[in-house]
């Protein structure tokens, strides 16, 4: 039995009026079904080109991208996706906006259960009451909880999260945390997260992989022995500061600087 | 409600005084320059001619600028789409519309000799449709790629990318070029009818003004098209509030 997703020795370069630019190098990733896989490597090293090929927005040059131990070659209705800017549409209220990715993948479900399959999300992120809002009449917090409840509402295999925490500030990251941890209990899909954040990726990740600087490589990758149901309190416990530590030095390493460089 | 239509009635009224003291203060005969106090007489004995002039201008203006809409649209939507068309249109439509319109009226008339509701309606057209070209196609083109992916990575066809995500994100670009557009096509449609012998419309009323040195017709005119000009821009102001209201952020 394969993993739900599987990319084995990914190698892909970007054209450039230089040259080829190779972002990915031999990466190598496995991701069990229901898992969670928290991405970590430094700027610029690649990871948003995981995402797209993962999303079967792009075919690498060589490797291969499998889920379910089928080759991607081209974009899928089971896969969602949401960013680091929530790209909610202006123009809909935040409910259509919910709804969006059923009018693609179900176009003949009924309105009646649309809006039920919305409602019971925007329930769960804790958006109840603010459905016939517009986007701009919400916070950066409250938009992010929007555009991940789009990301799953047509219940996707496969979710990408490329950063969606990223600009907000810690405290609402920290809330969006414990909401993602919720919709995983309620929600059968299996995660990718690209993040620059060491703690996030320990307090979501079942696994934190850790890519080396461009072009990427599998450098590291760390089994977060924690209990499922975590509190952000567990982040300041010693078994979580140790892994925090351990993945702090291989950025470092990734960064192609050693423990004494940094000090200085 | 009783300010959005008092405040601007009230500049009106100031506006009129304001030219109407300056006309007497000069002590200007009405052939150097009509006052307001002229005008109700002149609207008065040709209040038909008025009516079919403004019916007249008003209609080609209308066809000129659906024309305008529908042929900019497409080409916004061919150069948004494609890097290759876009440079190859772009100095192509500017170099067209640098082109003063007035010297292209002997060249219609011309081409399309007597049509004089062709002629109009294509001019109104010509001047206007490069502001929605360029709108739809800046609009289209500069749709940030994660847009495109929301629906891209479902699978969605480009027509449904198209209809869903780059259509309504590009209607505000698209009313602020058409509240442009809509002057423009105006213009153009005067210019024909003031320019062309034989002409219609107010522009054609405006001509005969001239012609019999009936100088109050002249502005009576002038300012008959000024009200048409409003009348259309604010028709254009209610469509976008209908189509894309949502882009207007609540004042406060």
């Amino acid at each position: 039995m394969p993993d739900l997703i599987e990319i084995t020795d990914v190698r892909h370069a970007y054209k450039t009026p230089a040259g080829p630019l190779p972002v990915l190098d031999g990466l190598t990733l496995s991701v069990p079904e229901g898992a969670f896989a928290a991405v970590v490597g430094p700027s610029g090293c690649g990871k948003s080109t995981l995402t797209r090929l993962v999303a079967g927005l792009m075919r690498p040059d060589a490797g291969e991208v499998r889920l379910h131990g089928s080759p991607v070659t081209s974009p899928r209705s089971t896969v969602g996706m949401a960013f680091q800017n929530p790209v909610l549409l202006e123009w809909r209220s935040i409910l259509d906006n919910v709804i969006l990715p059923l009018e693609i993948v179900a176009p003949r479900m009924p309105r009646r259960d649309r809006v039920a399959r919305a409602m019971e999300l925007l329930d769960l992120v804790g958006l109840a009451g603010f459905e016939n809002k517009r986007p701009s009449e919400l916070s950066g917090g409250m938009r992010q909880r929007a555009s991940l409840c789009r990301a799953i509402v047509h219940r996707p295999e496969v979710l990408i999260l490329d950063e969606p925490f990223g600009a907000l500030d810690n405290f609402t990251r920290e809330d969006l945390w414990q909401t993602m941890r919720d919709l995983r209990r309620q929600e059968p899909f299996t995660a990718i997260l690209i993040t620059h954040d060491l703690r996030e990726s320990v307090f979501l990740g079942d696994q934190v992989v850790v890519l080396s600087g461009r072009p990427a490589r599998t450098q590291y990758v760390l089994d977060v022995d924690l209990p499922a149901d975590r509190e952000i309190d567990i982040l300041y416990q010693p078994k979580a500061g140790e892994m925090l530590h351990l993945l702090r030095d291989q950025i470092r390493i990734a960064q192609g600087r050693g423990p004494a460089q940094e000090a200085a | 409600m009783l300010r959005q239509i008092g405040v601007p009635v009230l500049a009106l009224l100031v506006f009129c005084l304001a030219w109407e003291a300056l006309v007497q203060v000069n002590g200007w005969p009405n052939y150097v320059m009509a006052s307001p106090s002229d005008l109700p007489a002149a609207y008065a004995r040709f209040w038909d001619l008025f009516l079919l002039g403004a019916w007249q201008t008003l209609w080609r203006t209308v066809a000129g600028l659906v024309l305008a809409v529908i042929g900019g649209m497409i080409l916004g939507m061919i150069m948004g789409f494609s890097r290759v068309a876009n440079d190859a249109l772009y100095p192509l439509l500017v170099g067209f519309n640098a082109i003063p319109k007035a010297t292209l009226v002997p060249v219609l008339a011309l081409l399309f000799i007597g049509q004089h509701d062709f002629n109009t309606v294509l001019m109104a057209f010509l001047i206007s449709f490069f502001p929605i070209a360029v709108s739809v196609g800046i609009g289209l083109s500069t749709l940030e790629p994660e847009y495109r992916d929301i629906l891209r990575a479902l699978g969605a066809s480009r027509m449904a990318i198209f209809r869903k995500i780059a259509l309504p994100k590009t209607l505000p670009e698209f009313f602020g070029a058409l509240k442009v557009a809509v002057t423009l096509a105006f213009i153009g449609t005067n210019l024909v009818e003031i320019v062309s012998p034989h002409g219609k419309g107010l522009g054609a009323l405006f001509l005969s003004g001239q012609t019999n040195s009936n100088y109050p017709l002249m502005f009576a005119v002038l300012i008959a098209l000024a009200v048409l000009g409003i009348l259309l821009y604010y028709g254009v102001v209610w469509l976008e509030r209908i189509f894309a209201g949502w882009a207007v952020r609540p004042a406060g």
